[in-house]
């Protein structure tokens, strides 16, 4: 093993590990809000990415078809939540799981009937003057992709007053319906945010996995252990874990287990991280006093 | 008449809390609660903003309110300091205040009405960037009543503001909401254990037993009542 070749596995672990931080960013926007993991939330990505093939076929160039798609894809998590998720808010836990499986085999055949198993190929928008040295044009360009999407997160949750509303709604309903915060509306918002930010997961990794409607069952298990190393309630742990978990599957699948048991790595990690450290690496210490 | 409550019973459940209260109280007055532990003085708060299950009859402004959405209650100027704070713990002091008032439509005097609040309660300037579930019960208590000042309220429901509070605090806190209720024309209707501290602030007040008000008058008037005085005030 050459010291080139392991800058260039941990370069290109970035740049998956920015696609497993989205998914696994999503996945803990909907865990903050309902205290459930939306096992749909990789279903939800390919589909809006099979709408973005279904738009760029149609003769609509690339970035305006890839906003039109995460237009669409919040669209779908706001409808989802209200139509879907909201008859189900008190139902026992079990119940919820039982529906986002529901979902996730919905959307997975729905997908297969509409736009058939055959595989297809997903096209990258990055020129070929974007790569670098050590990283492809679609890694440079996947990865700024989501560093932007995600400062734009960071600023919309921290600066404005309906992310902060959304933040209230989701750690204390009944406080927010006391300063006049529409909460169903917030959480509905919330469904949409995450579709959206999987939308653009799954519009940038399908130029690595291609296009079919089981392409994001191996990515979502990366980012269930993404969440779950950064804690599942941290925002920030879930990049963070994303990261991680796409340098140490490159690396180890290089130079140590080989490309076969990669998967392995994934799951390693989530039996490993709720054995050793269940509230992860950043999952927030509630400090109060009573 | 601001509030008009008429025939007003509530349930938790199979547990029926309130059966028929009736009071009613004047704009810009304040009117306390009065009542045992398990009177349902919590509960008639919570049915006033929508948070249990009511029937009977809620006039606000004039305008029925029994059966809405809590956050459309709290849009038509109803703030409620609620039982146990409602803190925020995970968010900032500074995003608590903000957060009273969200639905406020005139949103360049947030600023100066949350300097106004740290002129009330100086303490919270310092905690301004401090998470507030790590803040003392007392100043989480400034925290509760400064977030519903925030929405600018025309009534503002108090569930023992005094609760944890220091009593040289609980004085300055008095005077506060006396001061608010003076010069911003804010109505008030305070639930209290400390009866004579609330008959002091308040112009009226009613008694509660069992989920009915058994008494009613001027807050003077009340104080001199020598039931309340035995039951409530211990003298």
């Amino acid at each position: 093993m050459t010291f080139e070749a392991l800058v260039l596995q941990v370069l290109a672990g970035l740049a998956t590990g920015s696609i497993y931080a989205s998914l696994a960013l999503a996945l803990v926007m909907i865990y903050q809000a309902t205290h459930l993991v939306n096992f749909a939330q990789g279903e939800l990505a390919m589909f809006a990415t099979y709408l973005a093939w279904s738009l760029i076929n149609a003769g609509i160039s690339y970035w305006p078809a890839f906003l039109i798609t995460v237009g669409l894809a919040f669209v779908l998590g706001v409808l989802i939540e209200r139509l879907v998720i909201r008859p189900v808010e008190r139902a026992p836990v079990l119940a919820v799981v039982v529906v986002f499986i529901g979902l996730l085999v919905i959307l997975n055949s729905v997908a297969g009937w509409i736009f058939t198993y055959t595989i297809k190929s997903f096209p990258s928008p990055f020129p070929e003057w974007m790569g670098v040295r050590y990283m492809a044009p679609h890694q440079v360009g996947a990865f700024g992709v989501t560093l932007i999407m995600l400062a734009l997160l960071y600023l919309f949750f921290r600066f404005t007053p309906l992310g902060l509303a959304m933040r209230a709604a989701a750690q204390n309903p009944e406080s927010s319906r006391l300063v006049g915060i529409r909460v169903g509306w917030m959480l509905a918002l919330g469904w949409g945010l995450a579709a959206a930010v999987g939308a653009v997961a799954g519009m940038m990794v399908a130029p690595i996995v291609y296009l079919d409607p089981n392409m994001m069952g191996g990515i979502l298990l990366y980012a269930f252990a993404a969440a779950l190393l950064g804690g599942i309630d941290s925002p920030f742990g879930a990049v963070v874990g994303g990261l991680v978990v796409g340098v140490l599957e490159n690396v180890l699948g290089a130079f140590v287990i080989g490309n076969e048991l990669k998967l392995v790595v994934a799951l390693a990690l989530i039996v490993g991280v709720l054995l050793v450290r269940p509230s992860g690496f950043f999952g927030t210490v509630h400090v109060s006093r009573v | 008449m601001l509030l008009e409550v008429k025939g007003l019973h509530a349930a938790y459940g199979a547990t029926r809390v309130l059966h028929g209260m009736d009071f009613a109280m004047d704009e810009g007055s304040i009117t306390t609660l009065l009542g045992a532990n398990g009177a349902g003085k919590t509960t008639t708060l919570r049915a006033l903003c929508g948070m249990v299950r009511t029937s009977g009859e809620v006039r606000f402004a004039g305008k029925r309110i029994e059966g809405r959405a809590t956050e459309d209650i709290v849009r038509l100027g109803v703030a409620h300091v609620p039982d146990g704070r409602g803190t925020f713990a995970n968010l900032s002091t500074e995003e608590n205040l903000r957060l009273g008032g969200y639905c406020r439509k005139d949103k360049r005097e947030l600023e100066s009405d949350m300097e106004r609040m740290f002129g009330y309660f100086p303490v919270l300037r310092d905690r301004r960037r401090q998470q507030a579930g790590t803040l003392s019960g007392g100043e989480q208590q400034m925290l509760a009543v400064s977030r519903a000042l925030m929405l600018r309220p025309k009534l503002l429901l108090l569930d023992e503001p005094s609760f944890g509070l220091a009593p040289l605090v609980v004085q300055e806190l008095f005077r506060i909401l006396r001061a608010v209720n003076e010069q911003e024309r804010v109505s008030m209707l305070l639930v209290e254990q400390n009866a004579s501290m609330a008959l002091e602030l308040a112009d009226h007040a009613y008694l509660i037993e069992t989920g009915r008000v058994v008494l009613s008058g001027r807050a003077d008037e009340i104080k001199r009542d020598d039931a309340v005085r035995r039951s409530y005030l211990g003298y």
